[in-house]
Order: C-alpha cells, then sequence, then structure tokens
C-alpha cells in the first residue's frame, strides 16, 4: 500500500443530487505513465480535483504521494506537481520569472532554482527565449515550458489536465517525449487527455464514462480483450451504450468522436 | 440592408439575454435620479443649535424661543459660557451657536446697538453661508417684531420705534475662508483609497481566476490567505503612500490646514484601507470575471462614497432613509474622521466612536472576505 504512488479507493464526490464521481477505485504504481481517458463530463476533472487536494471528496478515500488527501492535504500539495489546462504560466512574466515564482512557491533555495533554471532552458533549449515575455511564445513552447515548471521542484507525481490541447501532432510528439523522460527518472505522471492516440503512449489507461470507471488496464490489454484496434473504438464503444441510460452521458457518445485517430 | 437588421437584431438579444447589462441599463437610471435627487439639495433643516447665555433675560428668551420655534432649528444645549460650546463644535454636536451677551434686553430697549455672535462651523462652507443667513433672518425677523413692541410698549420717547438694531458678528468656525477644498481633501484621501483598495484589488484577484494561475497557486503549498496576503499587500503599500502623497500635495500645493495629529490620520488611512481591500476581496470572491468585479466595486464602493460619505454632498440636508444607509458606508466615517483632524484638530477623544466603527468594519469584512476565499475550494 505505502509503495503505491496513488491509490484511490471508492472515491466519490457528489453536487447535490448529481454524482460526478461515482466510488471509483484504481492504483497508480511509482514512475507509471497512467492515461485518465473520458469524455467531457465523465468526472475526470472532478476525480483530478479531489487527488490534488483542490476539492472535499464525498466519500471514499485516496492516498496520493503517501498521504490522505482530506486529512493531509498539505503535504500532498507539496508532493505534486500540477499542469492546468490554461498552463499555469503567467504571460507578462519570463520563464525565468515564472521558474524562479514557482520555485520560491515550492520552497526551492535561491541555490536550487538558479540550478535548475539553467538546467531547464538548456534541455528545452529556450535559453534565447529565457527573458521573453510568455506571451510572445508559441502554444507549444509554453506548454513545454509549463510542464518543466511543474517539475521544479522534483515532485514524485504529477499531474497533467488535458497538456497538449490545441497543439499540432508533432509538438504533442515533443511534449510526451519530455513525459518519458520524467518517468524515466522515477516520476510518476498522471495525464487526462482527449486524444485517444496519445493513450497508447500510456503504460495502462483507465477510460470514465458517467463518474465510474468503465475499462482500465494496459492499451494492449484492454485492445484484446474488448476485441478492438484502437483505444478510440473501446472508447466509443463504451461511451454509446450508457448514451440510453444515465442522463449526463448522453453527451459522452458524441465527445467520443472527437478524439484523433 | 438585410444584413445591418441582422445585427441590430443580434445587439437586442445580447442586451436581453445579459441580465446583468440589461439590469444596469434599467436600474441605473432610475437609481441615479433617485439617489442624486435626494442626495443633492442645497438647503439644510435640523440644524443643531446652542445657545450660549450668560444673563438670560426677556429678549434674549424671546429670541431664543424663536430660534427654538423655527423648524429649521433644534436647540442642542444652552450654556452659559462661550468656552463650553468648543466641546460641542468638535464633537460636532453643534453646526452653529448663538451667543448673547449680558444686557441684552437693556441694549435693545435703550436704543443701543445689541450684540449678538453667530458662530457656524464651516467645514462645509455651503451649508456654513446656508446656516448664516438662516440665523441671520431669524434675527432680523425676531429684531423687527421686538423693536416694534418695544418702541410700542415704551413711554419715553427715547427709545427705538423702528426695528430693534442689534449688530451681530459672524465668526466662520473652523474654515474661516470657506474654502470648499478644505471640504473636499478629506473626501478625495477616501476617493483615492476605495480606487486603489477596492478596485484594484478586485480586479487582481479575479484576473488570476481569468487567467487560470489561481487555480496553479490553489494547488500548490499556499494557504489560501497566504494568497490573499500576497495579491493585497502590494497595494495596501501603494493605498498608503497614496494618502500620503494626497496629504503632502494637499498641505504644500492647496495649503489645506492640518491641525491634527498626522500619525492618528494615518492610522485611521490604514484602517480605512484595510475596510477597503476587505470589500475588493469579497467582490472577487463572488465572481471570475474581471469586468464583473470592476462593476462591482465601483457601483458598491466608489458611488456610495461619493455620495453617501458627505465629500461632496452635505449629509444632513439628506432625506432620513439615506443618512441611515451612509451609516453603513465606510467613507462616511472616515470622511468625518479626517476632516475633524484635518480642520478641527480634534484628536483620538472626540473621533474614537467613528474609529471604532471604522475597526469593527474592518474586523467584520476581513473575516468574512477570508471565509468567502476559503469557501471557493469547496
Amino acid at each position: 500500500m505505502s509503495d503505491l504512488a496513488i491509490h484511490v479507493t471508492d472515491l466519490t464526490r457528489t453536487f447535490g443530487s448529481f454524482t460526478a464521481v461515482d466510488h471509483i477505485t484504481f492504483d497508480v504504481k511509482p514512475g507509471e505513465v497512467f492515461g485518465f481517458l473520458g469524455a467531457n463530463g465523465a468526472g475526470k476533472t472532478t476525480a483530478i480535483r479531489m487527488l490534488i487536494g483542490l476539492l472535499q471528496p464525498s466519500s471514499g478515500s485516496a492516498r496520493v504521494a503517501g498521504y490522505d488527501v482530506a486529512r493531509d492535504t498539505e503535504q500532498v500539495k507539496r508532493s505534486i506537481g500540477y499542469m492546468s489546462q490554461r498552463f499555469s504560466l503567467y504571460e507578462d512574466l519570463t520563464p525565468r520569472e515564472n521558474i524562479r515564482l514557482y520555485g520560491g512557491i515550492y520552497g526551492l533555495t535561491r541555490e536550487q532554482i538558479r540550478q535548475r533554471t539553467a538546467e531547464m532552458l538548456e534541455r528545452l533549449g529556450f535559453s534565447s527565449i529565457a527573458d521573453t515575455a510568455v506571451r510572445s511564445l508559441p502554444l507549444g513552447w509554453r506548454q513545454k515550458l509549463a510542464f518543466s515548471v511543474a517539475l521544479v521542484h522534483r515532485p514524485r507525481i504529477v499531474f497533467l489536465d488535458e497538456p497538449t490541447s490545441g497543439v499540432d501532432p508533432i509538438t504533442r510528439r515533443q511534449f510526451w517525449e519530455l513525459i518519458y523522460d520524467a518517468a524515466s527518472r522515477g516520476t510518476t505522471v498522471l495525464v487526462t487527455t482527449h486524444y485517444m492516440d496519445e493513450a497508447e503512449y500510456c503504460d495502462r489507461v483507465s477510460i470514465m464514462v458517467a463518474g465510474r470507471i468503465a475499462a482500465m488496464g494496459t492499451p494492449a490489454a484492454l485492445k484484446s480483450e474488448f476485441g478492438v484496434e484502437s483505444i478510440d473504438e473501446l472508447f466509443v464503444r463504451l461511451a454509446r451504450p450508457e448514451a440510453g441510460g444515465a442522463g449526463k452521458a448522453g453527451q459522452v457518445g458524441q465527445a467520443g468522436r472527437a478524439g484523433g485517430g | 440592408m438585410t444584413s445591418l437588421r441582422g445585427l441590430l437584431r443580434k445587439e437586442f438579444f445580447h442586451i436581453r439575454r445579459d441580465k446583468r447589462t440589461a439590469a444596469v441599463l434599467i436600474a441605473l437610471p432610475i437609481v441615479q435620479v433617485m439617489l442624486f435627487g435626494y442626495a443633492i439639495r442645497t438647503d439644510v433643516d435640523n440644524v443643531r443649535l446652542a445657545v450660549v447665555d450668560p444673563a438670560p433675560d426677556s429678549a434674549t428668551i424671546s429670541l431664543r424661543d424663536r430660534f427654538a420655534a423655527a423648524h429649521v432649528f433644534r436647540i442642542v444645549a444652552v450654556v452659559p459660557r462661550i468656552q463650553d460650546v468648543d466641546p460641542l463644535f468638535g464633537s460636532g454636536a453643534a453646526q452653529q451657536a448663538v451667543v448673547f451677551y449680558p444686557g441684552f434686553a437693556d441694549d435693545l430697549g435703550k436704543g443701543v446697538p445689541a450684540k449678538l455672535l453667530v458662530i457656524t462651523d464651516a467645514t462645509e462652507p455651503n451649508t456654513g453661508s446656508l446656516l448664516q443667513s438662516y440665523a441671520q433672518s431669524v434675527i432680523n425677523q425676531w429684531g423687527g417684531e421686538a423693536g416694534r413692541a418695544a418702541g410700542a410698549g415704551r413711554v419715553s420717547s427715547a427709545g427705538p420705534s423702528g426695528p430693534a438694531r442689534i449688530v451681530t458678528e459672524v465668526r466662520m468656525r473652523f474654515n474661516p475662508t470657506r474654502e470648499s477644498k478644505n471640504l473636499f481633501v478629506p473626501g478625495l484621501m477616501a476617493f483615492v483609497l476605495t480606487i486603489i483598495s477596492s478596485l484594484m484589488t478586485a480586479i487582481s484577484l479575479t484576473r488570476e481566476k481569468e487567467t487560470g494561475t489561481m487555480e496553479a497557486l490553489l494547488v500548490s503549498p499556499l494557504r489560501p490567505w497566504e494568497i490573499i496576503v500576497g495579491k493585497v499587500t502590494p497595494y495596501l503599500v501603494i493605498g498608503f503612500i497614496s494618502v500620503i502623497a494626497v496629504l503632502v500635495e494637499a498641505l504644500l500645493v492647496f495649503r489645506v490646514p492640518l491641525r491634527g495629529s498626522v500619525l492618528l490620520l494615518l492610522f485611521e488611512g490604514a484602517l480605512y484601507i484595510l475596510v477597503s481591500l476587505s470589500l475588493g476581496i469579497l467582490i472577487s470572491a463572488r465572481t471570475s470575471s474581471q469586468r464583473v468585479a470592476m462593476m462591482f466595486a465601483l457601483l458598491g464602493t466608489m458611488l456610495p462614497n461619493i455620495l453617501l460619505s458627505g465629500f461632496i454632498f452635505p449629509l444632513e440636508s439628506m432625506p432620513a432613509a439615506l443618512q441611515v444607509i451612509s451609516y453603513v458606508v465606510p467613507g462616511r466615517w472616515f470622511v468625518t474622521i479626517a476632516r475633524g483632524i484635518m480642520l478641527k484638530g480634534i484628536g483620538l477623544t472626540y473621533v474614537w466612536r467613528e474609529t471604532l466603527i471604522l475597526g469593527a468594519m474592518a474586523t467584520v469584512l476581513l473575516v468574512a472576505s477570508m471565509r468567502s476565499f476559503n469557501e471557493r475550494l469547496e
């Protein structure tokens, strides 16, 4: 139990009469790249918000980096990195300033910040634009920078919420190389995405439909279990049957198609 | 033309469906007309009058009764010595004082010009002039009748048969030159502080929300109060510097007097900044849009502070309902305090009540704003 990066048991969250996350249970091992898939409204974002300490669970439990998200939220926050959909960078600050800001917030010393800034800028190839305001940078570069900033304090786990939205396939590939790089150094990565081809890049994936986990496993295992050629196909198949049944999931069928093929 | 028509129709849809804009468009003119109509009144009533009567006699009592009977005035105190009105003016208990001298009736009877002194609190110069002329007209009226009565009752022809001769000395207190800048500057300080503390804070916090960086901050080990303090402290500092800048400019360039304690004034300014900051935080907790935050800040903090703080339009002229509402406008208390300190030179002994109110507002609002910011996590 204690060597699991993320351990979720019957995690539930309701908003009034609506159940956004319905008793989900799953584990993520250290160093794993775990894909958290699901259509809009399936409950992915709510689940993530509970895991990163932004939302209290209604019931059930989750342990992230060994800490209980409900009771030890502070420790959880210190142990994780997070890259939100809107990238969390300050547009009027430069990359260097953004790194220094988040480094400071996460308790790094000045020396550590200086060191890691140099490292980061070199690895990303950002030395030439280190002092340009982020708003002048192209989207793909911002995403890579945001990812690195999320890792500035070398957290054991990093949560990425749709990190490659709106970017061309080549840039997405490059981003995934960064993800693999981090994973190879022992960082656990939990990433949500709409792009079903990215699902193939993950060690394991889970597919959420109407608040529940409809399928979970390695991409290969899932494909053979369900007899499909791609995760995209699997996704559509899982989402469709629910379309008539569980209310909110009605939208799921449509959204499933939106993923890349 | 049909393309233009489509555009026009779309615009109407926008207005109709954006309830907030619609409310502003419809409600604002109505509210404004009412507020301005009632707030901007240049006449005064319910004037608090103190009477100094060292040697009451038939004439003084008669004139006092005349003042009491006039609806415009309300006698708040009758004291024997002129020094006794100082604390009344200082605390604002009296706006005007009529000072008799011993032998009033005798002088009138003898036909010797009887002296009267009218002291008016001129911190609000427009009101000051009005009060002065009201008092003067009461005196003249009484003088006319009393004179005729005295003349009719006299046997000897040594007495006058015309209006009594009363010489009124006028003293405008606190603001002898009745300069409006003295009136405005304290209010201006409150105004500037409101812009910086409420408006800018609200905008800054909601901008963070709009760009999404607020979420990143909330996920970090930073605690909510740390985020607020971090976002808001620069505005606190800037606000403080602004107060000092406005003061310096007022003193040096406009030569507004500063008769009281500078430290006390700065302390009260700091209190007021805290209140405004809390309001800014509260506003930002209710919305994620900068535009809405700005609107709320303007309507909820700046408009009341301009209209209902006594900044430009005297509170005493307003209908009771508005005066009651002004009690919850923080600017009102600060303007009273600032004017008192700057123009009247009074200290904490006189403004402790207003200071306490500001302090209570600051505490309540700070707690409320912290609480509502925390609620966001749910």
